[in-house]
């Protein structure tokens, strides 16, 4: 079944509560998935400069100061980290690339969740609410986030099966539904030598979508051009560095409620994941029709514009 | 019979409310129920089975009003998947919009729904009567088998696919018509069928401007020869 939920602010000074407001859709759609669930959040990163890496290190909660450390000596001592339990957001100024090798030599049991300027990435085994604690969800602050609550029907559970996906930096993707020709999907791109970390039908659409974007499509170009390539069904919340984009395929048969109001869009599976919003009553609260692009930009000065891409 | 009896699903549970329509409710007086903060809550007054009014004020969830007899159930906001479904007799209404499935399978008593109803609204329809002032989304009254389905906006793709002995009337535009669905000529009782159905649900509209949609019956009986074309 699955759950997914999204929630972009549209006034600033809300921006403070992003993760009070989420905890509770995640909660509510862990009835949907309560098996794994993930989250990936956009922050201001104002004060640091380099990429954020967020690394996963299961039962390694106590060690990351020695990771850090020993990062510095390589990296300089422009480097910084933020442990929350076996979850930590190292900011570096290495390359991705030379992160990941730095990190498959010396640290073989850390997962590199996420890279980006902005995303921080969690995911875990367990019913969304335990993780939504582990972690401080709570507590997150940013401008967007989207999240998922895994009932496995395809993959293994595990963290690396749970949701978000993410490829490349600063993109992700939660997907309720399942795709039909993930397998072919994935043979041709790694043809094209793009690397997989799992055997999950959302990782192939995930890294399909950042494919295209290298390629040169907006977002928006590579959705139209999956239409085609990717088979099944699915509803897709996908997040980048300013934007939070929907979509569900034409039968339209895996489920989306939308509410938007002056102050935040919210995403969920069902509306009662959106019932506790502030002002919800009042929100403009409807279905997003198949295969239409629903995409909403975050504007630095604190408002949002929506556009709706009808295909 | 004149007592009103008031829930709020903030502090009670829906299983309560329903064990309480199911049971204390056929032996009192009451015959309004008031539901407050459904807030997205599944099967609220599912399995109804007497002659009472119950209104619920906010959004609701899936199978809103499954199953009903008798009661007429009217919802202040929108519904999720399956309102109505398998409904027997009695009266169901939307204010807002409902989501799929909307009157799934529904063998009597007429759904009416004051906004827009999405994908496969009427699916299977046995006998029921579903009323839409807004559009219907695609695949709708797929396999309905009999009672009516009143659009008075627009339909959209695949209507009417693989019908049965149901019969569709449509207001505004059709995007496409399913296999097996036609279009044809709206007779004097055609419009009379549907002037009642309007104004049942408290509807305007000028029944001699609809399209009516029915059956080619054309996949009634296998065809060998037809290669899977219809």
């Amino acid at each position: 079944m699955c759950g997914i939920v999204g929630l972009l602010i549209r006034r600033a000074e809300m921006r403070a509560s992003l993760g009070q407001l989420a905890v509770p859709m995640l909660d509510c759609m862990g009835d949907r998935g309560p098996d794994s669930a993930g989250l990936a959040v956009f922050e201001d990163r104002v004060e640091t400069t380099g990429l954020g890496f967020s690394l996963y290190w299961p039962g390694g909660g106590d060690d990351w100061d020695a990771l850090l450390q020993q990062h510095r000596q390589v990296a300089g001592d422009e480097v910084s980290l933020d442990a929350n339990a076996d979850n930590a957001l190292l900011t570096s100024l290495m390359s991705p690339a030379a992160v990941t090798e730095w990190l498959e030599q010396g640290w073989p049991g850390v997962d590199l969740l996420s890279v980006g300027s902005r995303i921080r990435l969690f995911k875990d085994e367990g019913h969304p609410r335990d993780i939504a604690s582990r972690y401080g969800f709570h507590s997150l602050v940013g401008t967007h986030l989207v999240g998922h609550t895994r009932m496995a029907t395809e993959s293994m559970v595990s963290p690396a099966h749970a949701h978000p996906f993410t490829a490349g930096e600063d993109f992700c993707l939660v997907h309720n539904g399942s795709l039909s020709n993930p397998n072919s999907v994935r043979r041709r791109l790694q043809r094209r030598g793009i690397a997989f970390q799992t055997d999950n039908d959302t990782e192939a659409g995930c890294r399909y979508l950042e494919w295209r974007m290298r390629e040169g499509d907006s977002l928006e170009e590579a959705i139209e051009a999956s239409f085609e390539e990717l088979d099944g069904f699915f509803t897709f919340l996908m997040a980048t560095a300013d934007k939070m984009v929907l979509v569900r395929d034409a039968f339209a048969c895996k489920p989306a409620v939308v509410a938007e109001t002056e102050d935040y869009v919210a995403v969920g599976s069902e509306f009662r994941a959106l019932a506790h919003l502030p002002g919800v009553a009042e929100a403009n609260v409807y279905e997003p029709s198949p295969q239409t692009i629903y995409s909403w930009s975050v504007v630095e000065a604190g408002s949002t514009q929506t556009t709706a891409v009808v295909s | 019979m004149s007592d009103i009896r008031e829930f709020d699903l903030a502090e009670t549970s829906v299983r309560e409310l329903n064990r309480y329509l199911h049971g204390e409710l056929r032996d009192s007086d009451v015959a309004r129920i008031s539901v407050q903060n459904p807030n997205g809550q599944h099967s609220i007054g599912a399995g109804l089975d007497c002659p009472v009014e119950v209104e619920i004020h906010g959004h609701a969830g899936y199978f809103i009003a499954g199953m009903n007899k008798q009661a007429r159930v009217t919802v202040h906001g929108n519904v999720g998947w399956s309102v109505g479904e398998n409904m027997m007799s009695g009266q169901v209404r939307v204010k807002g919009h409902a989501s799929e499935s909307a009157g799934a399978s529904a063998h009597g008593g007429l759904l009416v729904v004051d906004g827009d109803a999405s994908s496969r609204c009427g699916i299977s329809l046995k006998g029921g009567n579903v009323v839409v002032a807004g559009d219907v989304g695609h695949f709708s009254a797929f396999m309905a088998q009999a009672g009516t389905m009143v659009v008075c906006g627009n339909a959209g793709a695949n209507l009417g696919d693989s019908l049965y002995e149901a019969v569709i009337y449509v207001g505004g535009s059709i995007d496409s018509l399913g296999a097996d669905a036609r279009e044809e000529p709206m007779e004097a009782s055609d419009v009379e069928t549907l002037r009642g159905l309007l104004s049942e649900a408290g509807l305007e509209g000028d029944a001699e401007n609809f399209r009516r949609v029915g059956s080619a019956r054309s996949l009634y009986h296998w065809n060998a020869e037809a290669h899977q074309e219809y």
